[in-house]
């Protein structure tokens, strides 16, 4: 009998070996170094804003004088956080100094990502939509899908980049040195700079993003005021800021975001999911050119995916231009062309490749996920990390970008449903596809967009990249064909313009007064 | 002699574990016996649960998933018998546009070791050890809920046994533990319940609870088998969201199993069965039949 429990304890002991196997993973984005900009853009205040038109005409009070009670109590806060730092802090620290543009670009990809579930039909199969007016009902707002995320990357980013720049103007009148440089008993535990302080740039980024998650996200504001305090408790732990500064950041930041939030509420967004009478014209309206319109591939059958986006008020131009850039009609769905394009798409649903697959899975970028233009701002930063960019270059640099897929969307949305193609599986059902299929037209492809105009941007801010963005780009577009969810054409002319639109945020980079 | 050639089927993703006839169950075959076998079982599901939301989807329809499984058992001693299997998976939606996968899933090796035999009561008692392994043998893909055909994880078993007959009737009672390993999917970032920023994901640990008990002979085994899986960790499936890899997926699950040993030709063995997921969780609502011919081999030199 002893042997027996002797063999037994070995059995358990090896099955507890098994047991402490280590799972953990590391991250690609905890591993970023702490910020280091190799050049402080001092020059900033005279780069050209998007929005705002005189830094003068918001307040920012002037600070108290370093040698005034008021600042010695902030620098004292300082030093009592700072005498006894947890690790808990210390892994703040760490996350946070990579740059607050980026950590506000990451939680905002996690909200998309988080919000982007299409809503669960109703019992008589209709859809419920989500209502900004009421929020936290189910379906919560927002649904982020591609369009609507586009649309808020580009609204962050953007006030962003404002908002910095007002900052600026501020930081060089009052040119305020940082803590550190104040009190010898104060620690930079970040790398130290020359910038001054006051307001906190940081804090204007929070501040900016604040507000504008305000309006984009309202069910998370409490989780996006939890990461503002956070991020302004790391700032004085580094020694960074005083509290001073952070409150001023803040309230500058939020300033100049509710003049894009004024913008964003009147910029047609709220009525691009159009009306039961809207769906049925579009319909209706290319029935009567004798094509083939498309229709929802979900069931029960869902109405189409935000018809009026192509009516949002675009960044980089006019309303005119979009029109102006709508591609040329895709291939009648009765041509010879078009059989010949879905005959292609049959093609890769019958023979997929593993290495096709991954192609396909890499780019999906559908439900659950940041959504394509989410996946090419998490480029664009793996990118920038490595650039050593100050805040307000990281903050201008996305901005271009997401103007560029916001307006990409807004073009591309314009093609979908002025032509209202059907999907290559609505024709032939045969097709079967290797991820899902989007519940909007065909004509032109939205990945093609979006990594065309983004790849473009990249292209001209890091030229060094050589031909990477649009490589990667390239596989993008291919994807969606790869997937059978694409004609081979409404990834060329996605290709197209994509780039176009993205030309319009290279010449606006071109003159903005940043350099390259 | 009574053999049950054992294996365990690791249904297509979502599907969740089914075991037909079991690493879970207390029969072994004497030294130097080899068995060798087929087994298919076609397992389907309309409704799933979405966490705790029960609900179907038309755009899934029926998923089907079939599995065609090669096994094979071996005597290595009286009380330690060594297993392995080898299944190819097809799994096909009836709804909606997916295309489904099909592929050759993970090969599982097991050794089974008899510990203790003793006579209690009226009838005799036994406890078994298993441990088992289990390897993808192909690089299919994991990260395409509901048609994958496998989670992609490297996997280590533990399972305690412990059977009591009195005459030709039988219980059986076990627990196991799975350590799962990370996996690498295609893409490079994934939401949870929070975003990650990895082609990497954790796959949380499993265990399994099995009872069964029914009738024993040379001839003949009839089974009632009812067992629990719980996901150690994972998270939900959120209302009408993608179903992922790193789920809490649980499930309970009542089947019965029979046996029947040829005798016209000698060796010939027949397996049939069905299970039914009776609560879950992340999972689909599986119907499973089964059905497996193995032929017993003695390898012994005969006595002259």
């Amino acid at each position: 009998m002893k042997r027996y429990l002797l063999q037994a304890l070995s059995i358990c002991l090896i099955s507890a070996a098994f047991i402490s196997c280590n799972k953990s993973i590391t991250e690609t984005n905890m591993v970023y170094p702490a910020l280091a900009p190799a050049k402080l853009d001092l020059n900033a205040d005279t780069w050209n804003p998007v929005l705002i038109t005189n830094t003068n005409s918001f307040t920012v009070a002037a600070p108290d004088a370093v040698t005034s009670p008021a600042y010695q109590a902030d620098l004292n806060e300082i030093k009592a956080l700072q005498s006894n730092i947890t690790s808990e802090q210390r892994a703040s620290i760490n996350y946070w100094s990579a740059g607050a543009v980026l950590r506000w670009n990451e939680i905002l990809r996690e909200l998309v990502a988080k919000h982007n579930l299409p809503p669960y039909q109703n019992d008589d199969g209709s859809y419920p939509a989500p209502n900004s007016t009421n929020p936290f009902a189910y379906p919560q707002f927002p649904f982020s899908n591609p369009p609507y995320a586009a649309r808020a990357y580009a609204y962050v980013s953007a006030a962003q980049y404002d908002a910095l720049i007002a900052a600026w103007h501020f930081k060089k009148q009052y040119n305020r040195t940082a803590p550190y440089k104040n009190d010898a008993g104060i620690q930079a535990l970040i790398p130290k700079s020359d910038l001054p302080s006051y307001p906190s740039e940081d804090a204007v980024v929070s501040g900016a993003a604040v507000e504008m998650m305000k309006l984009l996200f309202p069910t998370e504001i409490a989780y996006i005021e939890q990461k503002a305090v956070e991020q302004k408790t790391y700032r004085m732990l580094a020694g960074a800021n005083v509290r001073g500064e952070l409150e001023a950041g803040e309230l500058l930041g939020k300033q100049v975001a509710a003049i894009f939030a004024a913008r964003a509420r009147a910029d047609r967004a709220g009525k691009a999911i159009g009306t039961p009478a809207l769906w049925k014209q579009l319909e209706v309206q290319t029935l009567a050119k004798n094509e083939q319109c498309w229709v929802s591939l979900e069931l029960p059958k869902r109405p189409p995916m935000l018809p009026l986006f192509s009516k949002v008020l675009p960044f980089l131009f006019d309303t005119l231009t979009v029109v102006a850039l709508r591609p040329p009609p895709p291939y009648s769905t009765s041509s010879a062309e078009f059989k010949n394009e879905t005959d292609e798409v049959l093609y890769y649903s019958k023979n997929a490749t593993r290495e096709r697959q991954a192609i396909v899975t890499f780019w999906a970028d559908g439900v659950g996920t940041y959504t394509p233009p989410g996946h090419w701002n998490y480029l664009a930063a793996q990118e920038f990390v490595k650039e050593n960019y100050s805040e307000i270059r990281w903050a201008r640099n996305l901005a271009l970008i997401n103007m560029a897929e916001m307006d990409a969307a807004i073009v591309c949305w314009d093609a979908k449903y002025y032509y209202f193609n059907p999907r290559p599986c609505q024709v032939n059902p045969e097709i079967k596809t290797l991820t899902g299929v989007p519940n909007f037209p065909s004509y032109t492809s939205g990945h093609s967009n979006f990594s065309y105009a983004a790849a473009t941007v990249l292209s001209y801010l890091l030229p060094d990249r050589g031909s990477k963005f649009t490589d990667m780009a390239h596989e993008a577009a291919m994807s969606r064909l790869y997937g059978a969810i694409h004609y081979r054409s409404d990834v060329e002319m996605g290709m197209v313009t994509g780039i176009k639109v993205g030309q319009f945020a290279v010449k606006r980079a071109q003159t903005d007064g940043a350099g390259n | 002699m009574r053999n049950f050639c054992l294996f365990l089927i690791f249904l297509a993703a979502f599907s969740t574990f089914a075991y037909a006839q079991t690493d879970a169950d207390a029969i072994m075959i004497p030294k130097n016996y080899f068995c060798g076998g087929l087994m298919y079982s076609n397992s389907s599901w309309k409704n799933y649960w979405e966490g705790t939301f029960k609900r179907d989807n038309l755009n899934i329809g029926t998923l089907n998933t079939n599995t065609y499984n090669l096994m094979a058992n071996y005597g290595i001693l009286n009380n330690l018998n060594v297993l392995a299997s080898v299944p190819y998976v097809t799994t096909n939606a009836s709804g909606g546009t997916l295309r489904g996968l099909e592929g050759v899933q993970d090969m599982m090796l097991s050794l089974k070791w008899r510990i203790l035999k003793t006579n209690f009561a009226k009838g005799r008692f036994f406890v078994y050890g298993i441990g088992s392994a289990s390897l993808p043998l192909s690089n299919y893909q994991a990260d395409f809920m509901p048609v994958a055909i496998g989670s992609q994880s490297k996997s280590l078993m533990f399972r305690c046994l412990v059977d009591y007959n009195v005459g030709k009737y039988f219980i059986t009672g076990s627990g196991e533990f799975m350590q799962r390993s990370l996996i690498t999917i295609d893409r490079t970032s994934y939401y949870t319940t929070e975003e990650h920023y990895t082609n990497q994901v954790a796959l949380p640990n499993m265990t399994n609870y099995a009872l069964r008990t029914g009738y024993r002979s040379s001839r003949w085994i009839a089974e009632a088998v009812i067992e629990n899986n719980t996901t150690l960790g994972g998270f939900d499936i959120r209302k009408n969201d993608m179903p992922f890899v790193s789920n809490r997926m649980n499930s309970t699950i009542a089947g019965v199993n029979f046996k029947y040993s040829s005798v016209r030709i000698k060796g010939l063995e027949l397996t049939a069965g069905g299970n039914y997921v009776a609560a879950g969780r992340n999972v689909g609502q599986s119907t499973t039949i089964h059905g497996g011919a193995y032929y017993l081999m003695n390898f012994n030199k005969r006595k002259s």
